[in-house]
This record gives structure tokens, sequence and C-alpha cells, in this order.
């Protein structure tokens, strides 16, 4: 069977707009906005990357588009439609991970096609592309336990990815694995990306995964939410995390981007948080190097 | 998956354990003294400096040595009476273990899904379940028509809440990743409650059923010597180990005390490891670490 030939399902690519949408939580007086009046698009086809200061507001965000949760005003639409639950339109990779301790690799990937009841041969094939893809094939019959933490990402990749959602998002899906495992995972997520050409949301705090697998860069306020600033990350495509490092494109992007998530950190410095301290230093010493 | 090896060591560590136990045991019984080996005269000698006379505790001696227990055990051996209190006390355990499971497994899950269903029942059962299971002895006399099915009753009761707690604990702890997961996949609720609330509890149900059958062990003795026995089917026999115990007690055999409080521990131990290697058996993904 050859891998190129495997019939992949034809992905009609999404659109998310979110027009004017505020959460907050918490009764009445005590209530704290975390999202105020926040407006942004993720476009079709496009990898738009979200960063911001760590707890910022970013996983409510998530939250609103995945559907778990509504928005208190405004309102987020999928190619014109308002979203009123999750939906697998919409597939969620969470932070560390979320497969299934009791299933196996191939039962966790099949959970979506079996739950709908949509498993043909044509899906059986499909999850098959997918397990070579993210190169599991041996390990088809492993708990999760026993998948190296780049292992168990990769699994949950596969696992959306079957489902053929008109957009992925992804919650810091990298989050928690050393260094070397997560440049690996930003050269084989964003090699999936380029194959499908899906609609691809990714939540991050990582500048430098930012930059390298951004199509599109949305800096964040701090709480309460909103956009900040969006920068088009135009260096070409396929990338190699060796070319990005010496791209003068990428690293005026991550220049600029630093600066503003600066300014950001410094409004909550300000404010006496601990966290924007640390960043605020790291800064410093950094632009005196430079 | 590899199979666990058989390790030769923690055998032989066991046997020592138990070996050094008997022996002491064996020396204590036959030396006639709370405090048997004279080597510990200086303890005895401190105890008594702080008032605690020999009169008041207790004799290791007064307990039957383990060559003489071994005396006793041999002559039942071969007795069908003592088979038959195996059998019985086993069959109530069993018969109240699997009741147990079979109410409280459902009845855990419905509390945990349903919010209707646990405001409901739940006070009502956080109110009995203080009640410690030997209370409703009595009142299960009164209840039931058959002194077999109180005793049965009672061992179920407290298995019964040992397993709900566990299986309302365990459903509640499932991370809420998992079911937003399994909501964005498409999961209706039947397919979440029968592929994710299902097996995420079962590690769970099986940690309180192991707890729930040694409970049931203590708890089925007790009520078998305090109901004097149960069905009286093949003489005293029909009343299981406890009343074995009871009446060896009552016709003064010490010896056979001995023994079936022996016999209590071994048939605990076969049931556990039976439930263990069942729950392993069951939660595959756990073994692997």
């Amino acid at each position: 069977m050859s891998e190129n030939h495997v019939p992949r399902p034809v992905v009609a690519s999404g659109e998310i707009a979110v027009r004017g949408v505020s959460k907050s939580y918490g009764e009445a007086h005590l209530a704290r906005e975390v999202v105020k009046d926040c407006d942004f698009t993720i476009e079709r086809g496009k990898l738009t990357v979200m960063i911001g200061p760590s707890g910022c507001g970013k996983s409510t965000l998530i939250r609103l588009l995945a559907g778990f949760e509504m928005p208190d005003k405004g309102s987020i639409l999928l190619d014109g439609q308002p979203i009123t639950g999750p939906s697998r339109d919409r597939l969620v990779v969470f932070q560390e991970t979320a497969l299934f301790p009791w299933l196996t690799t191939w039962d966790n990937i099949l959970y979506g096609p079996r739950a709908r009841g949509e498993v043909t041969p044509q899906t059986l094939e499909f999850a098959e592309f997918l397990l070579n893809k993210v190169g599991l094939r041996e390990f088809r019959h492993k708990y999760p336990t026993q998948l190296s933490g780049g292992m168990q990402r990769r699994a949950e990749l596969a696992r959306a990815m079957i489902n053929n959602p008109q957009i992925m998002i992804l919650d810091e899906p990298f989050r928690g694995l050393d260094a070397m495992t997560k440049e690996l995972m930003w050269e084989y997520y964003a090699n999936l990306y380029e194959e499908s050409g899906r609609t691809n949301f990714f939540v991050t705090t990582d500048i430098d995964e930012a930059v390298f697998l951004a199509d599109r860069m949305l800096i964040m306020t701090n709480i309460p939410t909103q956009v900040r600033a969006v920068i088009e990350v135009d260096v070409p495509r396929p990338r190699r995390l060796a070319d990005m490092v010496t791209s003068d494109r990428a690293n005026a992007v991550k220049m600029e981007a630093l600066a503003i998530l600066h300014e950001e950190a410094m409004k909550s410095f300000s404010r006496g948080s601990k966290a924007a301290a640390d960043f605020v230093e790291a800064y410093a010493r950094r632009s005196a190097k430079a | 998956m590899a199979a666990r090896k058989f390790d030769s060591k923690a055998l032989a560590k066991g046997v020592f354990s138990i070996l050094v136990f008997l022996v002491l045991w064996e020396i204590g019984s036959r030396s006639k003294q709370w405090i048997a080996l004279d080597a510990f005269s200086w303890l005895r000698d401190m105890l008594e400096a702080f008032g605690f006379r020999s009169k008041y505790l207790p004799w290791i001696g007064a307990i039957p040595a383990p060559s003489a227990v071994l005396v006793a055990w041999k002559d039942v051996l071969f007795d069908a009476g003592y088979w038959h209190s195996w059998y019985m006390s086993g069959a109530r355990v069993f018969g109240g273990f699997i009741a147990a499971m079979l109410v409280g497994i459902p009845f855990g899950l419905a509390l945990a899904v349903s919010r209707t269903v646990h405001g409901i029942g739940f006070p009502v059962f956080e109110l009995l379940r203080p009640i410690p299971p030997l209370a409703w002895v009595p009142a299960s006399i009164i209840f039931w028509p058959t002194q077999e099915l109180s005793i049965a009753f009672v061992t179920f009761l407290d298995a019964f809440y040992t397993v709900v707690i566990n299986v309302v604990g365990g459903a509640k702890s499932i991370d809420v990743r998992f079911f937003q997961a399994a909501q964005s996949m498409g999961s209706s609720k039947a397919d979440i409650f029968r592929r994710v609330i299902l097996p995420g509890t079962l590690p769970s149900i099986v940690v309180g059923s192991a707890v729930g059958m040694g409970i049931t062990w203590e708890v089925v003795v007790a009520a078998e010597m305090i109901s004097g026995g149960g069905s009286q089917v093949g003489g005293t026999s029909g009343g299981g180990l406890g009343f074995f115990i009871w009446n060896s007690y009552v016709g003064g055999s010490y010896e056979q005390i001995v023994v079936g409080m022996i016999s209590i521990g071994i048939a605990g131990y076969i049931s556990s490891e039976l439930l263990r290697h069942f729950g392993k058996y069951l939660t595959p993904w756990l073994r692997l670490r």
C-alpha cells in the first residue's frame, strides 16, 4: 500500500470569527472579567498562533471556541454559523495529554469514528495511514502510559486528525516536553499542517514555537484578554528549524513580538505580578546583550 | 508485556518471616510467661517497676503453641465438618460480596452521574453508612425470615457501602478533559457513559471490591458468632468458620480456636488474591507503568 494514494477525505477548512466576546467568572461583584470585547479571525487554511502571558485567559478562549462554555457577550461564528456546543468540527488537542489511558493507541485514534458509528474500511485505512504518519505503527497496541511524552502528543494529533475537523484547536500541546523533543514536535506538526492545509489554531506561551509555526500571530494583552497585535509571519514554507534561526525575517518578527509582550508584562508587573517580573528581567538582560 | 518473573527472593523472605514468627510463638507459648526469653528480663523488670504485674498482662503461654495447633489441625483436616465450615463461610462471603457488587456498582454510578439520584439517594446512604454492620445483626435477624438470609444481609451491607463510596469517588475524579475530548469527538451521553465513565471508574471498582472483600470476611465471622451459626444444616458445621471458632471456645478446645483463626486468614488471603488477579485482568492498562 503506497502512502501517497491513501484516499484522505477532502477537508472543508473552516474560518472562525470572534466578535466582541466577553466572559467573566464568579458571582456578581466578585466577578472577574477574563475575556473582554475580544475580536479576531482565525483565517481559513492558515495556522494562527495565539501567544500571550500565562494566565491571560487563553484557555478560556479555547473553551469558548470549542463550545464547552458560552460567551457572556458577543458571538463566535464558524463559517457564519454561531457555535452552540462541542462538535467534531472544532477539535481540541489538550495541554499535556488527554488520551484515554484505558485505550491502546489504535483504539484511541479510532475513538471518534467509533463514537459516531462511522467506521468504514476507508476510515480504517485512514487510521492506518495516520498511525504510520505519526510514527507509531509499532506502538499500536500500547497503552498511553507505555508511550513517551512525544509519542503521546503524536498519538493525540492523529486522534484529532482522523475526525477531519474543519479547524484544529491546540492548547499548548507540547507543554512539558523537553527542549529537544519539543523542537522535533514543531517540525513534525508543521509538516502535518503543511500537508493538510487545514485551519489550525495554536495557543502557546513560547515565542520560538509561535514564530516557527505561525502564518499569523495574535499577541494577547494581559487579563482581561484582548488581541493586542497581529503579526503576519511571512516566512515561506516548508520551514526548517535551522533556516528559521538564520532567517532575518523570523528574527525581526520575534523581536517585534517580544517588544509587545514586554510592554504587556510591564503593565502587569506594575500591578504586582511575579511572573511578569521574571520576564521583564530576562528581557532587559537580553536587550543589553543585543 | 512480559509476565512478571517469579521472584524466589521475595518468597524466601516471606517463608523466613513466617518461620521466625512461628518460632517466637512456640517459645513464648512453652515458657508460660508473658515475656518469654530471659534475655528480655530487664524489660520485664522495667515494666514491673512501672507497676505492670505479670498477672495484668496476658501470657503468650495461655495460647496454644503452633505445634499443638498443628496437631489439632491434623485432626480436623479430614473432618468433613471442618471443610463444610469453610464452604458455608465462603458461600456467605461470596454471596454477600457478589450481591454488593451487583447492587453497589449501578447505584454508585447512578449517584455519580445523576444529580437527581445523588440528591435523593446520598443523604439516606450517608445516614446509614456510619452504622456498623454488626449493629445490624439483631435488626436483620428480625427482618429476614431465615438466619441464613440475615447473615448474608449483614455481610452484604458493608461491602456495599465500600463499593458505592469507591465507585462514586472514582467516577467523580475522572479528568474533565476526557469528557470534553469525548464530547468534541461526537460521543453521545450513552457513549460517554460506556466508553469514558465505565472504564474510568473501573480501577476504583477493583480497589473498592478488594477492600470490600476483606470487610466481608471480617463481618461474616462476627455475624456467625453472634447469630449462633445460621442454618443448622449439617449440625454445628453449618455455622461456618465463625461458629467453628465459637464452638471450639465453648467446647474448650483452644487449639481449634487458633485453627479457625488461621483458616480465616488463609481464606481471606485466597479471596483477595483471586480478586487481585481478576482486577488486573480487567484493568490491563494499569499494570504497564
